[in-house]
């Protein structure tokens, strides 16, 4: 009897270590892909490294060149599409948080955001390029900042309206009985209070939307010469890395590499620098 | 009014005019923020509507027969929706397969394993991977991943694994290094941090005390894991791979990459073919024929479809843990 206890008790100290060591396995799987996609950005990256780069616009093939025009206007671009997203999301965010907490339309609205949080990008391009390409006959800088602002919404939607729940109701209720309108009371003592919570929100809209390439294929499209013009196809980070990348010309593809990298780096530092921004305020509050 | 009858005291009527003014200014900024949140459904609404409309002249020319045809071909004007149908699901299962049980694994290591002190580094570096655009999980892919896997693996399952019977035929073709398999492995790399990361926080919400209970009672840490934490969030982990899922099927950049773009309807994973998104990428924009456009955007349209269906479900599931929780 003891023997039997004995040997069950064995195999299931068996099992553990078995189930253990796998999840340690996967884990270490993890981050294997992890430290190998990130060496090989920055091994390619920082080869193709030089100061070209910042002061030359993007090349014929196998000529010297850099990628001035196109880091200007993915600048451009998505700093217009997180001008067009942030006060829609944020706008969005409050009215689902304060206005519509337990309203059958919040939740629907609610649930359409979670949608459009992990929709296709590719799906939104093409409906900005329906919506706003096409009457307006031809690719543009604009189509890309809103196909982007459509990426940035749901992320700013749903931070704002999680860090405003988040707000103690105590502090509504203690301005409302000063007899403070809502409007006020939403704008100057509820949005000061999530604000760490919001700006994070945005900054990593602004992450996101840095990289994304889908959504610009059939709206800003890409242009080989330096364009200020918002209402003309633009080059930008993400289209020029993609066809340098899927060329056939080695000059191309380093350019390409030194674009992701780039854009690795600054997706990164941006999405680093979000959490920072929200760890302060857990500081200041603790 | 009844101020011509019993005339207000003075201080009383500017607080009604006050108060009149407050009341419409709130209506007004309640009415423009409904605005901006109608503005959210409007956009799910109206791509699903652009796409529809976009794709009627595909649907009325092939009727249901473009679900099921597997023609493509531009010059003769056929378009059949099955291989890149077949490309996407075949492409995001491969996916599923390898990411859900890594995943669960990293969630357990995080939650039971770790050392404290590890934890936050293991986290955090899993959650940047999330944050890497999946263009370089393309280029990665195809300039890296594709020849080591032509070089090395490839050849090896064509020759070990391509002469069994049944599951061999998976595991023949060229040692092209780009593929259906090639798709599905990057494709995985990118899903695994979201899984890992929903998983991980529903881990994190099943009460301490269930768990200790189960522990005082001389339980493993597996066991733990196994009987105790996976049905009490059964469903919200399944909502969790649901969410991986979704994104598995409407990713472009990374699998345009590698998944080499071939209109064939082959078994093997060696073997190249097409996803939705991908055919998209590469042809809308040089798609001159109103047919052939139509037809991109009817592809869109199911892609759409797919994906809400997917993610709607995902959404689902979480929600049944919430509301068990009791928020």
């Amino acid at each position: 009897m003891a023997e039997i206890g004995e040997r069950l008790y064995l195999r299931r100290r068996v099992k553990n270590a078995l189930a253990m060591t796998l999840a340690f396995a996967a884990a270490v799987f993890g981050l294997f892909w992890l430290a190998w996609i990130l060496w090989t950005t920055i091994s390619k990256g920082v080869a193709a490294m030089n100061l070209d780069l910042f002061t030359m616009m993007t090349p014929p093939p196998d000529a010297r060149g850099g990628l001035l025009n196109a880091f200007f206007g993915s600048a451009v671009i998505s700093l217009l599409g997180i001008a067009l997203g942030t006060p829609v999301g944020i706008a969005a965010g409050t009215w689902l948080a304060e206005y519509a907490h337990h309203r059958r339309l919040g939740q629907v609205i609610r649930f359409v955001n979670d949608i459009l949080l992990s929709a296709p990008s590719i799906v939104l391009g093409l409906f900005v390029y329906t919506i706003v390409v096409l009457p307006s006959g031809g690719f543009s800088a604009l189509a890309g900042a809103i196909a982007l602002a459509f990426i940035a919404l749901p992320v700013i939607v749903r931070t704002t309206d999680e860090m405003l729940r988040l707000v103690p109701a105590q502090m509504r209720e203690a301005a409302l009985s000063l007899g403070v309108p809502q409007w006020k009371v939403t704008l100057q003592v509820l949005m000061r209070s999530a604000r760490p919570g919001i700006v994070t929100g945005v900054l990593l809209a602004l992450a996101r939307i840095s990289g994304e390439t889908a959504p610009l294929l059939f709206t800003a499209y890409s242009n080989q010469f330096w364009s200020t013009d918002l209402t003309g196809p633009m080059a930008n980070v993400p289209m020029v890395v993609f066809q340098y990348a899927m060329s056939p010309y080695e000059s191309w593809n380093a350019l390409a590499w030194a674009g992701a990298f780039m854009v690795a780096i600054f997706v990164l530092l941006l999405s680093t620098l979000a959490r920072a921004v929200l760890l302060r305020k857990k500081v200041m509050h603790e | 009014m009844s101020a011509a009858i019993i005339p207000l005291p003075r201080r009383v009527a500017v607080d009604e005019v006050q108060a009149r003014r407050d009341a419409r200014a709130d209506f007004a900024f309640r009415s423009v923020l409904a605005c901006a949140a109608l503005l959210v459904l409007a956009a799910l609404v109206g791509a699903a509507l652009s796409m529809a409309w976009g794709g009627r002249e595909a649907f009325a020319t092939f009727g249901p027969g473009f679900l099921t045809s597997s023609n493509w071909d531009v010059g003769a004007r056929e378009f059949g929706a099955l291989v890149p149908i077949y490309g996407t699901v075949v492409s995001a299962s491969i996916a599923m397969l390898i990411a859900v049980p890594v995943s669960f694994g990293i969630a357990v290591f995080l939650t039971e394993v770790c050392p404290p002190w590890l934890r936050a580094w293991v986290g955090g570096a899993i959650e940047l991977l999330a944050g890497i655009p999946s263009i370089i999980y393309g280029m990665w892919g195809l300039f890296v991943l594709a020849p080591f896997l032509s070089e090395y693996a490839f050849p090896w399952f064509d020759e070990k694994l391509g002469p069994w019977p049944a599951i061999g035929a998976l595991f023949r073709g060229p040692p092209l290094g780009i593929g259906m398999g090639t798709a599905g492995l990057v494709l995985a790399v990118m899903v695994i941090p979201f899984i890992a990361s929903v998983m991980r926080e529903v881990f994190l919400t099943v009460p301490q005390r269930l768990k200790e209970s189960a522990y005082a009672l001389g339980s493993t840490t597996w066991e733990v894991v196994w009987d105790v934490v996976l049905p009490y969030t059964r469903s919200a982990v399944v909502g969790g791979i649901f969410l991986g899922l979704g994104r598995a099927l409407g990713e472009t950049m990374a699998v345009t990459f590698v998944i080499g773009n071939a209109y064939s309807l082959s078994p093997s994973l060696l073997e190249p073919g097409t996803s939705i998104a991908s055919t998209i990428a590469n042809e809308f924009g040089e798609a001159l024929d109103p047919l052939h456009r139509s037809s991109l955007l009817a592809l869109a349209l199911v892609l759409f479809l797919l994906t809400f269906v997917v993610l709607a479900l995902a959404k689902y599931m979480l929600m049944k843990l919430r509301q068990r929780e009791g928020k």
